[in-house]
């Protein structure tokens, strides 16, 4: 995985497998305190005690089982790279929760590039999951509720390209407009974040 | 605090108003990308975020797009599979975003199936 917006979408796919009908990503980034932390969760049907225990090595997947595999293992890896950790809890018939921490100024943390791109797909792939986006990239806040759009929407389809074009807006406009906090600024004409 | 824009999901709303939901069974292709870890991390974003920008460009909208997950053929990817009403769904394998733009207009727009980027058309022998 290149980045973290597709490690992102790597493990919201897991909850969505997973049976959720709602995936709540959070995004928080304090540059004082040096921390980046992603976490993610779903009301899908969780997972037990064994497979929990067994979930961060990739030689043990179960084929039975969609939420073992390289996914988590990956991710594992990327945070150890920055110095930071993975944690997992889960309850069996409620749901799945991950947290990833990263340091935000290590040298090897993946950026986290372009999570519009990954809310879009998540949205279009899986239309009868709600997700709810919240950031705040210090200070800088988005949120995203697909409950909320879609009320609003009353019955047209929230994969209409007019509506998606709205939502990779919110996060171009951010994209464009980098705040004193995001060390890196310009590679290859891509803002790091 | 960014958030989408009340008036403008309202503007689309009117817009939009009166025309059928193609995600009531009224579509004539459907397209599904596979979206596992080794889908991801071999470019499906990409060929999703093509889908979408080609449905927009062509004003297509008859098609639909969703994902599942990893096939099994995690060596192929990124994969599609492309279902177009009357015709076998076909499973395009290692694809890109020109391989994507192409099989969008000739199999999902003109009902052609692309057999040079497709996992075993034209491959299948009796034995």
């Amino acid at each position: 995985m290149e980045d973290l917006s597709l490690h992102l979408l790597d493990i919201v796919e897991n909850a969505t497998a997973a049976g959720a009908t709602l995936v709540e990503i959070g995004v928080r980034q304090n540059s004082i305190k040096n921390e980046l932390s992603i976490t993610v969760r779903d009301n899908g049907r969780g997972m037990e005690r064994d497979i929990l225990a067994k979930v961060r090595d990739p030689f043990t997947t179960t084929r039975k089982t969609r939420r073992v595999g390289l996914g988590i293992p990956l991710l594992e890896q990327a945070c150890h790279e920055a110095e930071g950790r993975l944690d997992i809890m889960s309850e069996p018939g409620l749901g799945t929760e991950v947290t990833a921490v990263f340091q935000v100024d290590h040298i090897d943390r993946k950026p986290l590039a372009d999570i519009g791109a990954t809310l879009v797909t998540l949205i279009v792939g899986n239309s009868d999951v709600d997700f709810r986006y919240e950031s705040n990239i210090d200070g800088e806040k988005i949120l995203l509720d697909t409950r909320e759009i879609k009320a609003e929407l009353d019955g047209i389809y929230i994969g209409d390209p007019e509506v998606l074009a709205l939502i990779r807006n919110l996060f171009q406009k951010r994209r464009a407009n980098p705040s004193r906090h995001t060390a890196g600024g310009r590679i290859n004409g891509e803002i790091e974040d | 605090m960014a958030k989408l824009k009340i008036e403008d999901l309202r503007k689309i709303k009117e817009s939009k108003k009166g025309t059928l939901n193609l995600r009531d069974g009224a579509y004539r292709a459907k397209v599904t990308v596979h979206m596992g870890t080794c889908g991801i991390a071999a470019g499906a974003r990409i060929v999703m975020n093509t889908l979408i920008t080609a449905i927009e460009q062509n004003n297509t909208d008859d098609v639909i797009l969703t994902s599942s997950g990893c096939a099994g053929l995690c060596s192929q990817e990124p994969m599609m599979t492309v279902e177009v009403n009357d015709l076998s769904p076909v499973k395009y394998v290692y694809l890109d975003e020109e391989k994507t733009k192409k099989i969008f207009r000739e199999h999902v727009i003109d009902g052609k199936p692309v057999a040079e980027y497709a996992l075993s058309m034209g491959s299948e022998t009796t034995y």
